[in-house]
């Protein structure tokens, strides 16, 4: 719903249908996508579907094959990195491993202010003014590593840092400078389960502070679903939905994103057989979440229990129709579980039920 | 007990091996050094340090080591830079056309590992005054046709020239693995970070990465070029008139030509103590300023 009237805002970065070829091959066909100011947009999608480029896309360090991209109304498709002035922070951090914590986080000042013979050691004793930009540049750095508890690390190198200190390090070096838009590729990835939730929290309190529009790459939907304001699926180069997170949860826009998204693949019923569920199913696609399948001797649709998984709180059933077709079912609590090969009746709330057309789309039933 | 008994069994063999096929020659070597020792002599005297004040005191001595040195200080700067940019070429050529990228990678690399003698002759017939390839292609630009290898002046540098050409292809080979051990996203993350033209990003990313292979390309280098002998023995044999006499083939005269094996001790222990200490300076050098990994 805030998508819709931010849109209408003139955006600060954005893709204009952007298609990238390698070779043959379309990596990304097609492609629109607007970051405003203060937003957070999160790129979801599995490994090869072309997020990645679409990032390297925004940074300049791919260029487009057909499309524009627009920086504050500008056409910056043929501009590289540096005059994009958009900060990137890479999966593998990418730390300079021979230069100290101030050295890699000043890196982008030193670049963006300093000639090439200003930034030639020894400068600084020979010119004041050298000597001038580089206190100013010291102190900016002093500042941003403050900010991320990096001011008693700055003599390290990277190499004497945990995986921890080392992201922060290059966030500290995306943030140094004045950046129109922050991306993060997988920023969570390479860390534990218990930083991982630090590190989010984190992202969004620094957000929150910075207001910079973030882009955030990423394979893993709880991290999209709890973090971003936006989330862009992605499906084979293509952006398969754009929407909220509660948007995308509770109204998939094609079958696709409907079995991408939550944390148990959706069940799918095909046409025919989800008659039994739903008048539409002759026609229809019906699908349902894992959890809001209910074991019910009135329930039409019938399945034999194929195998039965402990998961600690809940327990998922995989069943299987008379049509082949696999389902899943999660039951809270562990009482009057049905035993493996047993018949059991499906019975599903309409209101829990997504309908799609033959082509895979979302469909609008009466209810 | 047992355990250092087999210890000793493992290291046993060869250390034996060590301590009587290096270590003893070697203080054998720094005995004769100070005797007048001749290969077949039945007795040798102790001259104290006469024959390392022949080798430094005397002009062919000293000639010799000049031109060691004049040698090394033209082969080694010139053969590491040449390799460290003809292997960024062909690393940066093998993304877009990676077979001429390989073709060119062997053509570099054959000198280095075709016979060094075999490759003398085919120079020295490039380099005849009258009937060579180079003195005729020389005048067909109006340039003075040159005795390369019979010019006193000359001679030291053709040799270097040659020492060059042979070593570049082997330099470059272990640049080009170093070349291939940085990860691109450092490349990606300079460009974010603003660098713009190759240059700024070979000094923030390729030279510092590369340091660790720089300095053992350094360190290989030098110990070739301290040692040269056989472009000196396959096409000047030292001369003319010693302008292109070198320590080891030097040593190689007074030791296997004249049998003065007292005073080619000397050379070599002179010889040894120049490339130990030459390893050291460089190790100490150039170690606190490469980055290892």
């Amino acid at each position: 719903m805030s998508a819709v009237t931010q849109s209408e805002v003139s955006g600060r970065i954005s893709l204009e249908g952007v298609t990238k070829k390698f070779g043959e091959a379309e990596a990304i066909k097609n492609i629109s996508l607007t970051l405003h100011k203060g937003e957070f947009v999160a790129l979801l999608g599995a490994s090869g579907c072309g997020k990645s480029t679409t990032l390297r896309l925004l940074a300049g360090l791919e260029t487009a094959t057909s499309g524009r991209v627009m920086l504050n109304g500008r056409d910056v498709t043929k501009e590289g990195p540096a005059a994009r002035n958009i900060a990137l922070m890479f999966q593998s951090y990418a730390l300079y491993p021979h230069l100290t914590v101030a050295q890699n986080i000043s890196m982008p000042l030193r670049l963006g202010r300093m000639s090439a013979l200003q930034r030639l050691p020894g400068a600084g004793l020979l010119s004041n003014s050298v000597r001038g930009m580089q206190d100013a540049i010291a102190k900016r750095v002093l500042e941003v590593a403050t900010t991320l508890r990096l001011e008693k690390l700055l003599q390290r190198k990277p190499s004497q840092l945990s995986g921890g200190q080392q992201q922060r390090v290059a966030l500290a070096r995306a943030l140094v400078r004045d950046p129109s838009a922050f991306l993060l590729d997988e920023p969570l990835s390479n860390l534990d389960t218990q930083l991982r939730g630090d590190t989010r929290d984190e992202l969004r309190a620094l957000h929150r502070r910075t207001q910079y529009p973030f882009l955030l790459v990423t394979h893993d939907q709880s991290d999209a679903l709890s973090m971003a304001d936006r989330i862009a699926v992605m499906i084979d180069g293509q952006i398969a939905q754009l929407g909220t997170p509660k948007n995308i949860f509770e109204t998939p826009a094609n079958i696709a994103v409907a079995t991408f998204i939550g944390n148990h693949r959706m069940n799918m019923v095909p046409p025919g057989e989800a008659e039994l569920l739903h008048t539409a199913g002759g026609q229809c696609h019906v699908g349902v979440r894992p959890e809001d399948v209910r074991i019910s001797p009135n329930g039409k649709l019938e399945a034999v229990v194929e195998s039965i998984a402990f998961h600690g709180e809940e327990t998922i059933l995989r069943m299987k129709t008379q049509n082949n077709t696999t389902l899943r079912t999660m039951l809270r609590g562990t009482q009057s579980l049905p035993s493996q090969g047993q018949t059991v009746g499906l019975a599903v709330e309409q209101s829990a039920m997504h309908f799609f057309d033959r082509q895979g789309q979302r469909q609008k039933v009466p209810q | 007990m047992r355990k250092h008994l087999t210890d000793l069994m493992l290291v046993g063999p060869a250390a034996i091996l060590i301590v009587v096929f290096i270590f003893m020659p070697v203080a054998i070597v720094i005995v004769l050094a100070f005797t007048d020792y001749q290969f077949g002599a039945s007795s040798a005297n102790w001259i104290g340090i006469d024959n390392f004040s022949t080798l430094f005191g005397s002009k062919i001595g000293r000639k010799a080591l000049s031109n060691t040195l004049i040698y090394a200080a033209i082969v080694i700067p010139c053969s590491v830079g040449f390799g460290l940019l003809v292997a960024i070429g062909l690393h940066n050529l093998s993304k877009t056309l990676p077979r001429i990228s390989a073709i060119l990678r062997t053509v570099y690399f054959l000198p280095v590992a075709a016979t060094m003698v075999a490759l003398a002759v085919s120079w020295q017939m490039l380099l005849h005054p009258s009937l060579g390839l180079i003195n005729n292609w020389m005048s067909m630009f109006g340039l003075q046709p040159q005795r390369w290898l019979s010019d006193r002046d000359l001679v030291l540098y053709t040799l270097a020239v040659i020492g060059v050409w042979q070593s570049v292809g082997y330099n470059m080979v272990l640049f080009l693995a170093g070349l291939a051990a940085i990860p691109s996203t450092l490349y990606d993350a300079a460009e974010v970070d603003g660098a713009q033209s190759g240059w700024a990003k070979f000094w923030i990313v390729t030279w510092p990465m590369l340091g660790p292979t720089t300095m053992f390309v350094m360190i290989v280098t030098a110990a070739t070029a301290f040692r040269i002998f056989e472009t000196v023995a396959a096409m000047t044999g030292g001369g003319p008139a010693y302008a292109s006499d070198t320590i080891v083939y030097a040593l190689y005269r007074e030791g296997f030509v004249y049998f003065k094996a007292g005073y080619a001790s000397a050379i070599t222990v002179v010889f040894f103590l120049a490339l130990l200490l030459l390893t050291a300076i460089q190790m100490l050098i150039v170690e606190r300023k490469v980055h290892y990994r």
